[in-house]
């Protein structure tokens, strides 16, 4: 959703501590919790949606005869690498290993460009093949829910580079690590929907 | 928005703040530090100012709403009716209902919620001031972006449930509906980014001892609003991209002939649709549970179970959306589930009823116009309670669905519940806002010409609609109307005048508004006798909310503070409200540091309409769009929230004070 751009700045709204907060967490992790949360359910529609039209395909190609699985499974693969490497981040973050912090954010933010890439090369080749957006009630449904999916690693990607960018100029204010930890979590986020995306979509026959 | 440094006198009431000068921090712009003029509203980020503005933006749209309902009313007061074609009333009612859900009630409670939560629990702001400042540009973008559609061909005509075929381009070519569509994902947005800003406030930012079960209801019946906010309104924003992708985008999620199944739109909007009446009526609920025991001079009863009922209807709303749904064909299993869940959620409400009403047994009534809307909403929401449980019987419900007597239900609830509800809310918290009393006169005026008017105008609607006058026709013949007393057209005609009290009752509330600004009497510290900790503060409140954070007991702290029991066990006043004030003033912080003014929120805010203009006209002018809102974000990411310290002129000495509270 457009709002998880805000998220780069609700990381940085307060340098409040936690241990000045009534439940001992802080503002700004409760916050990103609650985040994900209204993200289930967004994702919740969108996987239901697709779970209905998945086997409506009017006259246009059925899910098997498009999908590559050995090609997704790899770009799955690396989304879930990089979440191994924002972890590594995080935890640079936390040693106050300032150039560990960014190679991991470098890293992380290629791994996940390189899915993003690998999503346009899908969606072409799919394109190519006669499944166009609206040519059936399953392409679109397929478009509408692995597209937000796409958007939000592509959200990532940008608070990553601005991250890493901030970090660089050292004008990453109040606290990094919860910064990065909370980027981290957004993160893994999106990876464990792909999990989800992945099994219902291209894992488990129509 | 400014270092607040209040002298340990008594005198502490008037804080100094001392000039900040202008200074870019990190972010792209110089920060806006405007402490007069238009300035300081626009860039504000205070709790109080966006809780007036956010009131201040429902109150014009709930006179947008009533003059579209006017229009409606007056259309059917006469058969043939001529003054709307049937094509501008379809816009009218849906218009109507959408002003009046998103763009009043909405609005007005999250209003209340950001003016008082801060203060009932405590503390000096909201946890994520920028976001606050940001969910109210927000909502009034989106309000005026879906209210534009009037002059761009025409708004949206399908409902304000905006079910297909109706919603496709075929039934509906304008732009209206991807108007409507594209400016709720706005309000939306600002829905869940004020939702996510409230629940983090109420459960971080309690003042000491403000344990959950010491918060006024008010505050928890908000929390409970705020976390179906959270959770219904991603729900609706999938049904809503659904939507505007197949309008703009080809695709057919809605469209039958392309063997789609119409009825994903009205789960996805009903499972949004019905945590949506809650949302709607839980803060009156909360309201009035302020009101009433204040006006009996009595705790209200059962506590606990106010608290508890209001958190079970707050779960089993997610489990009755498909009561809206039983006519569609659902099938007798899911009938009787949604049925027996439905005929459920009557308990818990009717707890809360039960506990109003002893609230009043026995206790020393004093009725002010805040007490008699507090009152109206216990009696009429009752009536609309009741017809409520008549739709649970989905039998009954097949007869009655599409009929005005569904009409006449929901405004039961809506208008005899949650308006009642926010209008005791204004008579009971106007001298906290704003330091003058409105006038009680006027008030009951005011009160009585809507008890009349909106009885008058919904009452006749039961009739109409067991008679079987269906909802949005747009218009009567006489030869079908009836005769005797189920004569429809009689009752169309009281229904329409009844409108017109209504109007005018609304009427003296503006006048009312208006005098009181004028000269209206100033009001004392503590009007009402009131009990939470709201009160605990000058009247209106100052930049900073507390001189000092005030520890917490009890339940009903600012009470405890004022009266204890004697050896009799007696309630005996042991301080006066100017007292319990002045202790925090002596004790006051020195140094608060609020959070300062910033472009960014209304600069992000005013990207959404862009892009959203840009996905109907012109995809440039959608990524024009997306790039302010990239821009605003880094922008915002890149200004601490509040100013260094030496930011100010003089600069403060707050770095190396241990005093120094920084807030938000």
């Amino acid at each position: 959703m457009w709002f998880t751009l805000d998220n780069l700045a609700t990381a940085h709204d307060t340098h409040e501590d936690a241990a000045h907060t009534s439940t001992g967490l802080s503002n700004v992790k409760l916050g990103m919790w609650l985040f994900l949360g209204t993200e289930c359910l967004l994702f919740g529609g969108l996987i239901s949606t697709y779970m209905l039209y998945r086997g409506r395909v009017g006259t246009g190609p059925r899910p098997a005869q498009v999908f590559d699985i050995p090609f997704t499974s790899v770009s799955s693969f690396v989304l879930l690498m990089s979440s191994l490497t924002m972890v590594l981040a995080v935890s640079s973050a936390h040693k106050r290993d300032d150039k560990s912090t960014n190679l991991w954010l470098v890293i992380t933010a290629l791994l996940g460009a390189t899915f993003v890439g690998g999503q346009v090369y899908e969606f072409t080749a799919f394109y190519n093949e006669g499944m166009g957006f609206s040519t059936s009630l399953f392409s679109s449904s397929f478009y509408v829910l692995t597209g937000f999916h796409g958007v939000h690693v592509t959200v990532g990607l940008i608070m990553l580079l601005a991250l890493r960018g901030m970090l660089k100029n050292n004008k990453v204010p109040g606290s990094r690590a919860e910064t990065v930890e909370m980027i981290g979590l957004y993160w893994h986020f999106v990876d464990i929907v792909w999990i989800i995306i992945f099994t219902l979509i291209y894992l488990i026959p129509a | 928005m400014a270092i607040i440094e209040p002298t340990a006198s008594s005198e502490a009431s008037i804080a100094v703040i001392p000039p900040a000068t202008p200074s870019s921090a990190m972010g792209a712009l110089k920060r806006p530090v405007a402490t007069k003029g238009w300035r300081q509203w626009v860039f504000t980020v205070d709790h109080k100012k966006l809780g007036i503005m956010y009131m201040a933006t429902a109150m014009f749209f709930f006179l947008v709403g009533g003059l579209e309902a006017v229009m409606i009313r007056m259309q059917l007061a006469l058969p043939n009716g001529k003054i709307l074609n049937a094509d501008l009333y379809n816009q009218m009612f849906t218009m109507h209902a959408t002003t009046m859900v998103f763009l009043f009630v909405m609005p007005m409670t999250a209003g209340f919620a950001n003016y008082f939560i801060p203060l009932q629990i405590g503390a000096r702001d909201v946890a994520f001031p920028r976001i606050n400042a940001f969910s109210f540009w927000a909502l009034l973008f989106g309000g005026l972006f879906i209210n534009l559609s009037w002059f761009l061909g025409g708004a949206a005509d399908g409902g304000w449930f905006m079910y297909a075929p109706n919603s496709g381009p075929i039934f509906s070519p304008s732009h209206g509906v991807d108007f409507w569509a594209l400016g709720l994902q706005i309000t939306g947005i600002a829905s869940l980014a004020g939702a996510i800003n409230l629940i983090v406030t109420i459960l971080n930012m309690r003042a000491p001892g403000m344990k959950l079960m010491r918060m006024p209801i008010f505050t928890w019946m908000s929390l409970v609003v705020q976390f179906l906010l959270a959770f219904a309104v991603p729900v609706i924003t999938v049904a809503l991209f659904l939507l505007s992708f197949q309008r703009n985008f080809g695709a057919t999620f809605f469209d039958v002939s392309a063997g789609a199944d119409p009825l994903l739109w009205q789960h996805l909007f009903w499972i949004f649709g019905h945590p949506e009446v809650y949302i709607l009526i839980l803060p009156s609920f909360g309201i009035i549970s302020e009101v009433l025991p204040v006006f009996s001079r009595k705790p209200l009863f059962g506590y606990p179970f106010v608290v508890f009922s209001g958190a079970a209807i707050g779960f089993v709303g997610w489990g009755v959306w498909a009561h809206h749904m039983f006519a569609s064909g659902l099938g007798p299993v899911s009938v009787a589930v949604f049925s027996i869940s439905t005929m459920a959620i009557a308990v818990p409400t009717g707890v809360k009823i039960v506990n109003w009403t002893l609230t009043l047994w026995g206790g020393k009534l004093w009725f002010t116009t805040a007490m008699k809307f507090a009152i109206g909403l216990i009696v009429l929401f009752t009536i609309g309670g009741l017809s409520g449980v008549t739709h649970s019987v989905a039998p009954s419900d097949t007869q009655q669905t599409d009929t005005y007597y569904i009409v006449a239900h929901f405004h039961y609830v809506l208008f005899g519940g949650a308006v009642l509800g926010l209008f005791s809310g204004f008579y009971y918290w106007w001298p906290k806002m704003f330091g003058k009393m409105l006038n009680e006169k006027l008030g009951t005026w005011n009160f009585w010409f809507m008890i009349i008017g909106l009885n008058m105008t919904f009452g006749p609607m039961h009739i109409l609609g067991l008679q079987g006058q269906p909802r949005r026709m747009y218009q009567w013949t006489e030869n079908r109307a009836g005769e005797g007393f189920f004569n429809l057209a009689f009752w169309n005609l009281i229904a329409s005048i009844g409108s017109l009290v209504l109007v005018v009752g609304v009427f003296f509330f503006l006048v009312n508004v208006f005098i009181t600004a004028r000269n209206g009497k100033v009001a004392p510290l503590d009007p009402w006798g009131a009990r939470s900790l709201e009160w605990m503060t000058s009247n209106p409140p100052k930049e900073h909310n507390f001189d000092s954070i005030p520890t917490v007991h009890h339940l009903d702290e600012f009470f405890h503070r004022k009266y204890a029991e004697d050896a009799n066990g007696q309630m005996q006043q042991i301080a006066t409200a100017e007292e319990v004030l002045k202790q925090l003033e002596d004790n006051a912080d020195t140094h608060i540091h609020m959070p300062s003014p910033s472009y960014w929120p209304i600069v992000i805010a005013f990207g959404l309409p862009v892009t959203a203009l840009g996905v109907i006209y012109s995809i440039p002018l959608a990524i024009f769009g997306g790039l302010i809102i990239l821009m605003g974000a880094f922008g915002w990411a890149l200004e601490p929230s509040t100013a260094p310290d030496t930011d100010f002129d003089p600069p403060s000495s707050g770095n190396t004070s241990k005093d120094v509270v920084h807030v938000g």
